[in-house]
């Protein structure tokens, strides 16, 4: 008798935990983002610098080959409250770089291969894309467009976070008599939980300058900073000027309300 | 009474100075970025340099360049042109200064002054009168008097330093500021 | 109230000016000396925010047209460049977001506080019914100005609000044709945006004008509902209100700066920062914040042309609320059954803002929101059509003090 509204409660969570999953099977809602620190966050955060080149370092090695970076210039790389390089680094990291050249004196784009003629970029060039346009990218990832990165953070719901857990969601399991669809991957923080992309990162992917270990963790870290950067490159700027602006309209207010009490108190 | 209320007149005097002034200073703060944004900005400032590759220009060739949204004459001089510059007496010239922006202002207008590496001329293609682009003379197609350019607009006639020579231009072609990274590599601007 | 003018120049270019066009008497009598009712409060502060917000976006908006490009492939770049390249672009382009947000913020606290306190009633029925036109055309440039950044939210909701026009029978798809230039938003709907966007605010500040005007003619309502009876209910408009606004101005101006530095995507959505593409719908197409109640207006009704009528109606209806409110007493504060429908008016306001930013088929703690969507558009159009003439007719309102100066008869 004592044991029935227990094993009511039991058989009812039983019920309701797989009616939920089921549920939630159906409708494939993305898991929160995870919760990890940023230098950047909080209204006196800043960028980490390190972290940004080497940030800088996954994207240039990993990401470009399939994601452009359209509004970001390689001046920008220099700039204060960026990744800090000096103007000659960023020279050089433009000059790394094939930009699509002019007509040459002939008038033609491509070489006698058929492929396009480039020359290294300056650093008034913005980021190139890894493909000539929608179709080629789509031919080369099997249907699927890779995202510009440039305002990644800023376009998805949980910012940085979240790109930080689509790079470090890979290589879950699946839940019970989920079929991961044909060429795409199980990942639970994407939306539907079938992501295009193949898990771009792995330890080592990278080796880092600065010796830091290249752990998934890492580079995924580094990575969705640098991401933050590129997506809000006046971020530190922001915040900066915020306090000043901040501190003087709390000052002003005050001067103001004492005019104001000051004046009428003869009218009250 | 009389001593309050004058106390009392001078704290809020006080207060309407001090609140004009931080008005003032807000008022300051807010226009600057306001006027600030017509300068140019990064992106044209990121341009406002550029690297020319010497290699493919031949002795007696020439290259016009887009530098600064105007175009940049880089000329590789013959001997002839450089013994012509050079035997040309610089107080008799219409305008005897190097207009040179890597020289102070009162430079005089030698060859020298005009070119720092003598086989390489770097000018400002903007005729100094109203600015149109000026035609370069060569052995086929001569242009003016002086082996150098002939803007078509006015007539104006530039010698083979740039240097006017002849028509209403009141300057010399303006050298801009530049530097060689290497001998086939120079950074204008 | 306006009277006789009282200014005196004194000086000589003064003198001249005034007997050559009277600026100078007309910012004197309107500025500096009009009578204003000492009792007004911080509800009253919100007349000249909005005009300081209005003068904030105008010129924020001329400094982001020397660098926005007003074509489909070129918009949403201009807009980064000026985002990272042009020099305080981020600032200015912030300024103007939130700073649009800010405005509406600043007219719906001033048009509940018009509610609230009867201003609408005669004689100032008229500046009611300006305040409402300056609304429409506030909602229009809002509208078009969202556009401009041809985000994803910026095509799709500019779709689904020109579709609207489609619902009218006959010549419904005529007038969204029309409209669009085009057989959907595109290159030409957003360059003809743009340019009502630039227009709308000086035809803005033209009614401005005469909503101010129209005040003066009768001068200023206040708290207690009550007329002014003699000078000593009012004081001069300068120094004591352009002190007591200037302070206010100031607060609300940290308010706003908290967030454009600290939070300058609160009020966006992510949407926004992707490229807009046709062939792609974003999962929830929400307008931004400051229409979303008239979004779930407009959703809660199941049939097209009718969910459109109702939103026009929801507007419009507005202007008739001098008529529609039977009561011989203006404000509230004397009014104690009407105060109480007043809240939940704002409350219902809220939730059906809150409900136009769900999904249409959300469910919360086990309601759908469509069916509490439309509860709200029930009390919505009740309060104005129902409650407003009835209640005036049985309520019985508190005694009002004599006037203004007298010791306020306790509540």
């Amino acid at each position: 008798m004592t044991h029935l509204p227990l094993r009511l409660a039991l058989g009812l969570s039983l019920a309701l935990g797989s009616a939920s999953a089921v549920m939630a099977q159906e409708t494939r809602d993305p898991l929160p983002p995870k919760s990890v620190d940023f230098s950047f966050e909080g209204p006196f955060g800043t960028y980490d610098r390190a972290s940004l080149q080497r940030g800088f370092q996954v994207y240039k090695e990993v990401c470009s080959a399939c994601h452009v970076l359209q509004h970001v210039a390689f001046h920008n790389l220099d700039e204060a409250g960026g990744p800090g390089f000096t103007e000659a680094q960023a020279k050089g990291i433009a000059a790394g770089f094939k930009i699509p050249a002019e007509p040459n004196d002939k008038g033609e784009t491509t070489d006698d291969k058929g492929e396009r003629l480039t020359r290294p970029g300056i650093i008034a060039d913005y980021f190139p894309n890894p493909f000539p346009n929608e179709n080629a990218a789509r031919t080369a990832n099997n249907g699927k467009l890779p995202p510009d990165l440039s305002m990644i953070v800023k376009a998805r719901q949980g910012g940085a976070h979240y790109v930080y857990s689509i790079l470090t969601g890979f290589h879950q399991t699946p839940p019970k008599g989920y079929a991961v669809v044909k060429d795409t991957y199980y990942n639970p923080y994407f939306d539907g939980w079938n992501i295009g992309m193949p898990p771009p990162l792995q330890a080592d992917s990278v080796t880092y300058s600065d010796g830091t270990k290249a752990t998934v963790d890492q580079e995924a870290h580094d990575v969705a900073t640098f991401l933050a950067w590129a997506s809000e490159p006046k971020m530190e700027e922001r915040k900066q000027m915020g306090f000043s602006v901040i501190i003087f309209l709390v000052a002003f207010s005050g001067v103001l309300f004492a005019a104001k009490k000051k004046l009428w108190a003869d009218v009250h | 009474m009389t001593a309050a209320t004058a106390d009392g007149a001078t704290r809020r005097d006080f207060l309407y100075v001090a609140s004009g002034a931080m008005g003032a200073v807000g008022a300051a703060a807010v226009a600057w970025p306001l006027i600030d944004q017509m300068n140019p900005s990064s992106a044209a400032l990121a341009l406002s340099s550029v690297e020319v590759d010497l290699t493919s220009i031949v002795v007696g060739q020439g290259v016009t360049i887009k530098w600064r949204g105007q175009p940049l004459f880089v000329r590789r001089r013959t001997p002839e042109e450089i013994a012509k510059a050079r035997a040309v007496d610089v107080a008799s010239l219409p305008d005897p200064l190097a207009e040179n922006s890597s020289l102070p202002e009162n430079a005089p207008a030698t060859d020298a002054n005009r070119a720092t590496k003598p086989e390489w001329l770097i000018l400002v293609g903007v005729c100094t009168h109203l600015g149109c682009t000026p035609t370069i003379s060569t052995p086929t197609d001569v242009q003016g008097e002086y082996g150098g350019w002939l803007c078509h607009c006015h007539g104006s006639q530039y010698d083979t330093a740039g240097r006017i020579r002849k028509g209403p231009a009141p300057r010399n072609l303006q050298v801009p500021v530049y530097s060689f990274l290497s001998d086939t590599r120079v950074k204008v601007g | 109230m306006s009277g006789p003018s009282t200014y005196k120049p004194n000086s000589g270019i003064e003198k001249w000016l005034d007997q050559r066009l009277p600026l100078p008497r007309l910012m004197h009598d309107t500025m500096r000396t009009f009578p204003t009712p000492k009792n007004l409060n911080f509800w009253y502060v919100f007349g000249g925010i909005l005009t300081f917000c209005l003068a904030v976006q105008i010129i924020t908006g001329i400094v982001l047209a020397m660098h926005y490009k007003p074509d489909s492939t070129l918009a949403f770049g201009s807009v980064e460049k000026i985002m990272r390249e042009v020099n305080y672009g981020w600032l200015i382009r912030y300024i103007h977001s939130n700073g649009a947000s800010m405005f509406f913020l600043a007219v719906y606290i001033h048009m509940f506080r018009g509610l609230y306190y009867g201003s609408y009633k005669a004689p100032r029925e008229l500046i009611w019914i300006i305040g409402v036109l300056i609304y429409l055309l506030m909602t229009a440039t809002a509208f078009f100005g969202y556009v401009l950044p041809w985000g994803q939210m910026s095509f799709w909701g500019a779709t689904v609000i020109t579709n609207f026009f489609s619902a009218i029978p006959l010549v419904g798809t005529h007038i969204s044709t029309w409209l669009w230039g085009d057989f959907a938003v595109g290159d030409a709907t957003l360059n003809r945006f743009f340019s009502l966007h630039y227009l709308l605010p000086f035809v803005i500040a033209a009614v401005v004008g005469l909503h101010i005007w129209a005040l003066h003619v009768p001068g200023n309502n206040n708290p207690l509902g009550i007329d002014v009876k003699s000078p000593q209910d009012t004081v001069p408009f300068h120094p004591y209100y352009t002190v007591k606004d200037g302070f206010y101005l100031a607060l609300f101006v940290l308010f706003f700066a908290v967030f454009i530095f600290y939070a300058p995507e609160f009020f966006g959505n992510p949407d926004n920062a992707i490229e807009a593409n046709p062939l792609v719908t974003p999962k929830d197409i929400v307008p931004e914040w400051y229409l979303l109640p008239f979004y779930a207006i407009l959703r809660s009704i199941p049939n097209k042309l009718l969910g459109v009528l109702a939103l026009g109606a929801a507007i419009l209806i507005l202007a008739f609320i001098p008529w529609l409110d039977t009561s011989r007493v203006r404000s509230c504060r004397f009014r104690p059954t009407m105060k109480w429908l007043f809240w939940f008016f704002v409350a219902t306001c809220a939730v059906l803002g809150y409900c136009g930013s769900q999904s249409p088929d959300a469910v919360k703690f086990g309601m759908p929101l469509v069916w509490v969507a439309r509860l709200g558009t029930t009390y919505y159009f009740g309060f104005f059509l129902v409650l407003m003439p009835l209640v005036g007719l049985f309520e019985t309102p508190k005694p009002l003090p004599a006037s203004i100066s007298q010791p306020v008869l306790a509540e």
